[in-house]
């Protein structure tokens, strides 16, 4: 009885072990794909000489420029890092098969960090063994405050993509391509008012998480200049986030014409539901954090009909690089692409052209690589999908116009 | 109007974990363990569904079924593989194996279904009522959930006086190794014990993803532990008790979070708990018992 007992947790052990083994399994063979995707489409678009000039070249002049990024791969926001890691990778494919920057190639590689600060910490720790020398990362803001402060430390060049809260960029060696916080909780309240959208509004928000509530805090600033009157500002928590009935039944007491939801499309999805429920139908608006709420498996878009989402990307714009952008992605990996995924796209642009202005070679130390993208971020304009004319302060902020969009028919429609 | 509209949100979010705690009290009565995967189980049970459903296009009904029936299989392998190698070993053990169970759970729904957010299509398919000239809405969920922990509360009771399999779990939650003497199948009433608990598990993982549509390998995380204190609220070991301490935790909840603050309603929550414990260490109706030397 003994042996059979002693037997039985044996083969537990070796289940256990073989589960960790494939749970590892797929990401990795994901990598493999991508780095065979990189490597076909060098192929097919260069040719075999070309592919073979390439290798030539990364090895004798230009060599290689690794950039490294960070983001969720799997949790609740995985949505927005796998965005980012497709996007990038397109990207840093078109740059290679264009003959690279400065004639250096591009390796990127991403780490998943799961949105949590202390995974992203140890991502960005294997990203310097595997030998980074600038960070395009990380995609969530909380995990982004954590990383930036490291980044400083080791004076490493970072551009997160998506880090929107004000802390995320905090050091000087840090910049993004998205709004900040405040940028987007103000650019909401100036739109809501400049649209006369409505008047009254109510506002649900996450006080547990900095992107949450930095965006609220600076939409009720601006919302006092715009006219607009706050009847409601109902906080939740990380522990309390399954049930919004209270919040949505105090918005609909308080009168509430629209409310606000600076929140992520997890939690949003089932605010919609129980409003739907409860028979409340105000205007939803939220901002990029809602991004994604149409691609939930099987949830019922018509809940969503007519949410408003302030997104610097409208995948049904008509201009032509969105356009070649959205079929190469769709092709690629099979969905549209968020605003998640233009972001990194841009992302990776700008580090070439901040680059390219700093004479950026392969040689110098991730350390002068940063001193002197600082100097040249700052004096480059990117025309970029998320935006025309984008232009960064010093202190890593982007200026570009706010854009918008509805979801109507159960897609995202520019306004 | 706004009160009873709160009263009844927070009796249906209780009854739900009344229907979660139910499983914890029950394990814990029997075997004496704090079966932490509980909540992975509850999980488990609504990707059955949501899969049978929405994949295999199961009617609803047939779904539920499959799912309580999954989740009955998963508990008692659980207990089997897990737990009853751990029978004799120390209470500590078995709680970190507990853990380890509940992780191990997760980590396979993130594997299997992936970590991206499902929404879960409510199975009940009742209009909402609407009361006070509309001023009062009812869902269907609200309705269905306390209806649902009503019926298997009443059925719990009513198995654990009239059967004999009923009474042999009392026996053994009384003391295992006298039941065990008188001829009782300890082992065999330990693993019934985890079969109902998960069944009802299943239940409550349908349930709650009704009324909460978003699905992920965490749903069940906070559930679990919010009925677990439910049960230790009630009083650990006794079926009332956990049915009586959701209801009251779910009341508290949600009027806490409209009246006093959305921030602090779990902090009130836990606040009521301490307050409980200090004046009664053994939970609302839990029993005192004495350690015979």
């Amino acid at each position: 009885m003994k042996k059979l007992l002693s037997l039985a947790m044996a083969g537990m052990l070796v289940f256990s072990v073989a589960a960790c083994g494939s749970s590892d399994t797929p990401a990795a063979s994901d990598d493999n794909t991508a780095a065979e995707a990189t490597d076909s489409t060098e192929a097919e678009e260069t040719g075999a000489e070309g592919t073979d000039a390439a290798e030539a070249g990364s090895t004798a002049e230009g060599g290689v420029l690794k950039i490294g990024g960070i983001g969720p791969a799997t949790g609740g926001a995985a949505v927005y890092g796998l965005a980012v890691k497709n996007a990038a990778t397109m990207a840093v494919d078109e740059i290679n098969a264009a003959g690279g920057i400065n004639g250096m190639q591009v390796e990127f590689q991403f780490e998943d960090d799961e949105h949590d600060a202390e995974k992203s910490v140890n991502a960005y720790n294997t990203l310097k063994d595997w030998g980074m020398q600038m960070l395009m990362g990380t995609v969530t803001s909380t995990p982004c405050t954590a990383v930036v402060a490291k980044t400083a430390e080791d004076n490493m060049f970072q551009l997160t993509p998506s880090g929107s809260a004000v802390e995320s960029i905090a050091q000087p060696n840090a910049f993004r391509v998205c709004f900040s916080d405040p940028n987007q909780g103000g650019a909401s309240a100036q739109y809501i008012g400049e649209n006369k959208v409505a008047s009254k509004v109510a506002v649900i928000y996450n006080s547990q998480d900095v992107y949450s509530s930095g965006i609220y805090e600076t939409f009720a600033a601006e919302a006092a200049n715009q006219g607009i009157e706050i009847v409601a500002a109902e906080p939740f928590t990380e522990d309390s986030k399954t049930d919004f009935s209270v919040q949505l039944q105090k918005a609909n007491e308080a009168g509430a014409e629209l409310v606000f939801l600076p929140i992520y499309y997890t939690e949003a999805s089932i605010i919609l539901k129980q409003a739907s429920t409860m028979n409340f139908d105000p205007i939803f608006f939220g901002c990029d954090g809602l991004d994604g709420i149409l691609a939930v498996e099987n949830f019922d878009t018509s809940l969503a009909e007519g949410v408003m989402l302030l997104t610097p990307f409208a995948a049904d714009a008509e201009d032509a690089a969105t356009q070649s952008f959205v079929s190469t992605y769709q092709e690629k990996f099979g969905d549209i692409p968020n605003q998640f995924a233009a972001d990194a796209y841009d992302a990776i642009y700008i580090i070439k052209a901040a680059a390219e202005k700093a004479g950026i070679t392969a040689d110098m130390s991730a350390s002068d690589m940063c001193e002197a993208m600082k100097t040249a971020m700052t004096e480059i304009t990117v025309d970029g999908l998320t935006g025309a004319g984008i232009t960064w302060s010093a202190d890593g902020e982007p200026s570009k116009a706010p854009k918008a969009v509805v979801i109507t028919d159960g897609a995202y429609a520019a306004m | 109007m706004s009160f009873v509209s709160y009263l009844l949100n927070g009796v249906s979010l209780g009854s739900v974990y009344a229907i979660i705690a139910l499983g914890y009290t029950m394990v814990y009565g029997i075997a004496k363990m704090l079966n932490f995967a509980h909540g992975d189980v509850i999980m488990i049970g609504s990707y059955v569904a949501f899969v049978a459903i929405n994949s295999m296009g199961m009617p609803i009904p047939v779904s539920i079924l499959i799912s309580v029936a999954a989740c009955t299989i998963l508990g008692v392998t659980i207990e089997r593989v897990a737990y009853k190698p751990l029978r004799h070993a120390s209470k500590l053990a078995v709680l970190i194996t507990a853990i380890g169970a509940s992780y191990f759970l997760q980590n396979m729904a993130l594997l299997i279904f992936g970590a991206d957010t499902k929404s879960f299509s409510s199975v009940v398919k009742m209009e909402p009522l609407q009361l006070a000239g509309g001023q009062l809405n009812i869902s269907g969920e609200t309705i269905v959930t306390v209806a649902v922990c009503v019926v298997i509360m009443i059925c719990l009771t009513t198995f654990m006086k009239y059967s004999k399999a009923g009474h042999a779990m009392l026996a053994v939650s009384e003391d295992g190794g006298a039941a065990q003497l008188m001829g009782i199948n300890v082992n065999g009433t330990i693993a019934l014990t985890f079969a109902i608990g998960s069944a009802l598990a299943a239940i409550a993982g349908v349930l709650l993803c009704s009324a909460y549509p978003s699905l992920t390998p965490y749903t069940g995380a906070m559930p679990g532990i919010k009925a677990f204190v439910a049960a230790v609220f009630g009083g650990i070991g006794s079926i009332p008790g956990a049915f009586i301490g959701g209801i009251l935790l779910g009341v508290i909840e949600i009027l806490g979070r409209a009246y006093i603050s959305s921030q602090l309603a779990d902090a009130i929550v836990f606040a009521v708990l301490i307050v409980v414990l200090v004046v009664k260490p053994t939970g609302l109706l839990g029993k005192q018992i004495q350690e015979k030397v």
